[in-house]
């Protein structure tokens, strides 16, 4: 019985190697000037009417690519699927943006089937006039669109002091890259006046779990969004239909969904969302609280694990880095474990706090190779190893933070294996 | 009246940015002390552009939906009180099912399992998580449990039953006594042992170098 991530690695693999192929391909007909076994056949798509024009219909993928999917995380398993998670093929996405249907999930108790008509959103607490606002009132106000990625604060979790995972989704996928479109959380607060002392703002949502978290007023007037798209549709219901928090950078659980109330107060709340979940283990005992920033951070997506190179040659290196203190200023790419570095070229757009592709290219020996990726964003902030991060913080359990370098093994049969720690 | 909440807004926005670094400089914190990594500019439209679409409501409205309680001093909880001897029956019929009897960890929840145990773990491997270990304060037992228990039937237990349910589990950790009852005055007297185990974000803490050839 093969597990699901095995069939999406072997798939993962078989793209993989289609593309190197094709590659090489062109290299022989190039050099050689040789000819085919076979001459090129027309294909049947040219000789027979294609598909007609549905009168209505919401596109999608290829049926050649029903490997592309979303798992539900397989490598720590949860005892039920209400408070879970899935993550998002990070191995398939070329550029910057995940489409919604692959957008990964953490959900505290299920996905509510919220009736837009019917929602309402307030805002209270220390404001000089409490609000109440409609889905119709929110898309009236003047919006916003910006670019963002987004990342669980648990991305990674499984994977500190030895690896447990196979491939990139399962290591990495708790990160996607989205373009958010709603109003200013500004607009909102500065309508309802906000008390001189006030200092926090909680927000909660309408699912079975309420979620909530304290947010400082200094982020959420700076850049949170309000948000009732994604990607150029509304909210999918597993994101948050049909209005979501968006805090820019942070931590994914953060940006409350399904959004009800906000409520303004002079001190943080201390839930258990901020207190026993949420928190980081730190030397001797203690737990670092408010740790909502997402640090800068890079993962290699191709070559990446469970995928297999096809023989000695030209690969074009490349991957994700983000930062949630700023853009991203470089990536470098190591091909011999951390010993040596280049730099790799940056694809434009480089946005704040978004997700930023690298690339470089490299000429495959054939021998074994420990390839690793290192951002640097506008703090200059360098991304750390574990052994870094292992020197100030406690890496006990259940591990939130994790923005630690990605190394990938590559053995002379072309095979890459997650090396997490073994570098 | 737009001139007077323009004012208010950039007064506001100029307090809170007093100090800040912005992008590209050191880390920006608020004036509570928390990392906020890099901040603005993000230009928005002009205030005098700005309609209003806000339906003015009063806090008594929002009464249905005003759960949350201010976990270290208590504010926001509500009247009403509960016993261990009650907490353990509704424990039993609202409860046990997922979480086991008597707290001890039941077959669809997860992990860590029991809702007690674990106070002294945290130096050591592994930390025993539970509410008498890792809660700061008491009232963060009140409002997880009014706002996302039971997870069949949440928002649905009387505040009665809620203060009944704390007032159980604490004495599950050996936190209050068998015959306590919890309710807005007592609850947040019980002294959590992890009270003082938090430290507020402290990060960037790691210290990488971009070493380029022969590094390490």
């Amino acid at each position: 019985m093969r597990k699901p991530s095995d069939g999406a690695a072997q798939r993962t693999r078989r793209a993989f190697l289609t593309k190197s192929a094709a590659l090489a391909g062109g290299g022989a007909i190039a050099a050689a000037g040789g000819a085919r076994a076979a001459p090129l056949a027309i294909p049947q798509s040219n000789q027979e009417p294609g598909r007609t024009i549905e009168e209505t219909a919401y596109g999608m993928p290829s049926k050649y690519e029903a490997h592309v999917r979303r798992r539900r995380t397989d490598v720590f398993k949860n005892r039920q699927n209400l408070s879970d998670w899935s993550m998002t093929p990070l191995q398939h996405q070329p550029g910057i943006i995940t489409p919604n249907g692959l957008i990964f999930e953490r959900h505290h108790a299920g996905t509510p089937d919220i009736d837009p008509d019917r929602h309402r959103l307030v805002i209270h607490g220390m404001v000089k006039q409490p609000l109440e606002f409609a889905m119709d009132d929110l898309t009236r106000y003047p919006s916003v669109s910006r670019f963002h990625f987004h990342e669980c604060s648990g991305n990674g979790l499984t994977d500190w002091l030895k690896p447990a995972s196979t491939t990139v989704q399962q290591t990495h996928g708790l990160l996607s890259g989205v373009l958010w479109t709603g109003v200013p959380a500004s607009t909102l607060f500065e309508e309802a006046g906000i008390d001189p002392r006030g200092k926090w703002a909680l927000f909660e949502g309408a699912d079975s779990s309420a979620h909530a978290r304290s947010i400082p007023l200094e982020k959420v007037l700076d850049d949170a969004i309000i948000a009732y798209a994604m990607n150029g549709e509304a909210l999918r219901p597993e994101n948050g239909y049909p209005v979501r928090v968006v805090i820019p950078g942070w931590e994914g659980n953060t940006s409350v969904k399904w959004l009800r109330r906000i409520k303004v107060g002079d001190q943080p709340w201390h839930l258990r969302s901020e207190t026993a979940r949420y928190t980081d283990p730190m030397p001797g005992g203690k737990w670092r609280q408010f740790s909502m920033v997402m640090e800068c951070k890079s993962v290699i997506t191709s070559p990446s694990g469970g995928q297999k190179l096809k023989g000695p040659g030209f690969y074009e290196v490349t991957g994700l880095a983000w930062s949630g203190a700023g853009k991203v200023r470089a990536v470098d790419v190591s091909f011999d474990g951390g010993k040596n570095w280049r730099e790799a070229t940056l694809e434009q757009p480089v946005m704040d706090k978004c997700l930023t592709r690298f690339k470089v290219g490299w000429n495959w020996n054939g021998g074994p190779a420990m390839l690793m990726s290192r951002a640097v964003d506008s703090t200059g902030y360098v991304q750390p190893t574990v052994a870094d991060l292992q020197k100030t913080r406690a890496i006990v359990g259940f591990v939130q933070h994790h923005n630690a370098i990605q190394p990938w093994a590559v053995n002379q049969n072309g095979e890459v294996r997650n090396a997490i720690n073994q570098a | 009246m737009q001139s007077t909440r323009h004012k208010l807004l950039l007064v506001l926005v100029a307090g809170v940015f007093s100090g800040c670094a912005g992008m590209g400089g050191a880390p920006a914190k608020s004036s509570t002390g928390i990392y906020l990594g890099a901040t603005g500019p993000h230009p928005v439209q002009p205030l005098a552009d700005k309609p209003r679409f806000g339906k003015a409501i009063s806090e008594a409205d929002v009464a249905a939906w005003n759960i949350d309680v201010r976990t270290s001093d208590g504010a926001g909880l509500p009247p009403g009180r509960g016993s261990v001897a009650q907490g353990r029956q509704i424990y039993a019929q609202k409860c046990a099912a997922c979480h086991g009897p008597d707290g001890k960890g039941g077959a669809a929840y997860q992990y860590p399992g029991a809702l007690f145990g674990g106070i002294g773990s945290m130096t050591k491997v592994p930390r025993i998580l539970t509410p008498g270990s890792m809660y700061p304060y008491a009232p963060v037992l009140f409002d997880y449990t009014r706002r996302a228990m039971p997870m069949d039937r949440p928002q649905t237990l009387s505040n009665d039953e809620t203060y009944a349910l704390t007032a159980y589990l604490l004495s599950l950790s050996g936190l209050v006594p068998a015959d306590a009852v919890m309710d807005a005055q007592s609850l947040p007297k019980v002294q959590m042992p992890n009270r003082d185990g938090f430290i507020v974000d402290d990060r960037p803490d790691a210290k990488a170098v971009r070493c380029m050839t022969n590094c390490k």
